[in-house]
């Protein structure tokens, strides 16, 4: 192995796991406030590709404004999930809420299929994306700075909005105690509402990096990343956002390196992730920030 | 007096059972067979799954691991020699296996074995873990073993699967295996086993304070649950006749836990009711993706438009019925008996009004 070939799978592990980060913040916002793995997120961040791809295709807009659309569309399209399937199951048992969630995942990837069809399209790279630098012998795509990048540029925002503003106060509180932040006075439906949005717009810039990435878009796309991006959250410690961000960066780091050193063993790379999953839940059941509550008796 | 009252009324129901099964298996086409030993199938798993997660209440969705081995287990051991030899193209079967051949039941059996010693070593470590983060970790394991079926040629055929399974399972079959499933997890559950499962389902803490070993009942409770799963799938396989890692995907973990709470939880009359309308309401449906008239109005066939509805039947059922169909109420002779003589009493009181 040469030390070329260390830092090339180190910039790669790197780039993929800031697109976990942003895809596992939706689940860990989500699961902090309403206790209830969003199983539905995989498929908000598949839309927001093919809302990009229509969005050139048929209206004929610039790269630029075609993303902005698709993440206000796909934000849009996670508020509203939330309002139509989840806001009516908060006080029924949990695992009720949890069914309704991965009807809506069945339901967007059908939709999916019959909106856009089940054909894989590709997806149009403005050219400064496919771009290669070239450091000695390591060679990057700009779509890897890109993915760092911006992810760099909305986990900040999202840490601001998180801990600056009131709004963000008002998520914290409620991921505390939803009943007594009521009591309060805190706009709690308002609070959750955002909270989608924020997660769900944060799984499109995801999802747009993804498919820059890896330029085939399809409805079933957000499957995989989806789940790895809600192990990367319960690696990290469920609840917490700098957990998110450090487990994504921790699974895409492992799962790359993985592939790197044990090339033989590359069919197993899904489940060296789940073995990752077992190994930290069992030494440490919070996850690595995760915050551990204390059962009361 | 009561309980022999019901033993005999449990008898009739069985025979009754019984009969409708011989002329179902002889009168009904394929089709419809088929629907009725897939929603068998589901019944054995949604009870299975109900005896950890509804009874125990331990979330776990490792269910479709389990059915992968069984099913696995159950081809290798049903598949003739000959076969064997013909269909593992990529890497030929190793030696063991190449050999072995059991009747469809004991290939049953050692499925639903292996699935159960498989449980017992995933439950030990797992099991320590609660709610969510034990899902998790069960998930975790099912998509493990799914993976190694994927990396395996030469004892699985990679993700070509196994094909020409030979079609034992028929009606006599599924029915059969969940009717004693039924019968075994019923009888865990009256036992003071099953006590001890529902204290540490209401509370963990206060099961432990009065005596309960709550390690060995939960790992217990897993490994049952796994062999019955175990079991399922090898009927499963039989039934199908092909298997690929890709049927064993996490939808499948999820099929099964949405009979069980569409049933409602920790109610067996629930899920065996909900098991079988999930796949009939799943097979009906296709005739909107195959395109149908509505009076004058033409729909063309669209692909994918059978699930679009499912899902949203799906949600529009845990909307409005978010405790599930039966909200845990379990069917009982005795509550049979009130429900008719209720019946039976309001048209008497009709009839002499109206006379």
């Amino acid at each position: 192995m040469t030390i070329n070939l260390l830092l090339q799978n180190i910039a790669n592990g790197l780039s993929l796991g800031s697109l976990y980060a942003l895809i596992a913040i939706g689940y860990t916002m989500v699961y902090g406030i309403l206790r209830l793995i969003n199983f539905a997120h995989g498929e908000i961040f598949m839309l927001a590709p093919y809302f990009l791809y229509f969005g050139i295709l048929i209206f004929h807009l610039p790269w630029w404004a075609s993303t902005i659309v698709a993440i206000g569309l796909t934000a849009f399209t996670g508020m509203l999930s939330e309002r139509i399937a989840y806001k009516p199951l908060r006080d029924a048992p949990r695992i009720s809420a949890l069914i309704s969630a991965i009807g809506v995942s069945f339901f967007l990837q059908n939709l999916a299929v019959v909106v856009f069809s089940g054909i894989p399209k590709s997806v149009h790279r403005p050219i400064f994306f496919t771009k290669i630098y070239q450091f000695g012998e390591i060679r990057i795509q700009s779509t890897l700075f890109a993915s760092i990048g911006v992810s760099i540029i909305f986990l900040s925002l999202l840490l601001y909005i998180i801990y600056q503003t009131k709004t963000g106060l008002a998520m914290r509180a409620i991921s505390r105690d939803i009943e007594t932040s009521r009591l309060m006075g805190v706009g709690v439906n308002r609070a959750i509402s955002i909270t989608f949005a924020i997660g769900s717009a944060l799984a499109a810039v995801g999802g747009i990096l993804w498919s820059l990435r890896f330029p085939q878009i399809f409805p079933t796309m957000g499957m995989i990343p989806g789940l790895k991006a809600f192990i990367a959250a319960v690696v990290g410690g469920i609840g917490s956002i700098p957990g998110a961000m450090l487990g994504g960066l921790i699974l895409g780091m492992s799962e790359i390196l993985f592939v790197t050193f044990l090339p033989a063993l590359s069919g197993y790379r899904d489940a060296f992730v789940f073995f990752i999953l077992i190994i930290i839940l069992l030494v440490k059941p919070d996850g690595i920030l995760g915050i551990k509550v204390q059962e009361k008796v | 007096m009561k309980k022999q009252k019901e033993k005999i009324c449990t008898i009739i129901a069985l025979i009754i059972l019984f009969i409708l099964v011989y002329f179902a298996q002889n009168r009904l086409d394929a089709y419809k067979i088929r629907i009725l030993n897939l929603g068998a199938i589901y019944v054995t798993l949604g009870v299975s799954l109900n005896l950890i997660y509804g009874f125990t209440g331990q979330f776990s969705l490792g269910h479709a691991g389990f059915m992968a081995i069984g099913a696995y287990v159950t081809a290798l051991l049903v598949l003739p020699p000959y076969y064997k030899e013909v269909s593992f193209i990529l890497e030929p079967l190793i030696w063991p296996f190449t050999v072995i051949h059991a009747p469809f039941i004991i290939a049953l059996f050692l499925s639903g074995l292996f699935a159960a010693l498989v449980g017992f070593l995933i439950g030990l470590p797992v099991l320590r873990l609660k709610g969510d983060y034990l899902g998790i970790a069960t998930l975790g394991f099912a998509e493990i073993i799914r993976v190694i079926a994927n990396n395996l040629p030469h004892i699985t055929n990679g993700a070509l699967g196994i094909k020409g399974i030979p079609e034992f399972t028929n009606l006599w079959w599924t029915i059969g295996v969940a009717v004693v499933t039924i019968y075994i997890i019923k009888g865990l559950i009256n036992s003071s086993y099953g006590r001890a499962l529902m204290a540490i389902r209401e509370n963990e803490i206060a099961a432990e304070v009065i005596g309960i070993n709550l390690t060995n009942n939960k790992v217990m409770s897993f490994t049952i649950s796994a062999f019955f799963a175990g079991v399922a799938g090898g009927l499963f396989a039989c039934l199908l006749t092909t298997i690929d890692p890709k049927a064993f995907m996490f939808v499948m973990t999820f099929n099964i836990l949405a009979v069980v709470v569409l049933g409602g939880l920790g109610s067996i009359t629930g899920t065996v009711i909900a098991a079988f309308l999930y796949n009939i309401f799943l097979e009906y449906l296709r005739p909107i993706e195959a395109g149908f008239n509505l009076g004058p109005v033409h729909f063309p066939p669209i692909p994918g438009l059978r699930m679009v509805s499912f899902s949203i039947l799906l949600l529009v059922l845990i909307l409005y019925k978010q405790r599930g169909l039966l909200g845990g109420i379990e069917f009982t002779w005795g509550g049979f008996f009130r429900f008719c003589n209720k019946l039976f009493s309001n048209k008497k009181s009709t009839e002499g009004s109206a006379s």
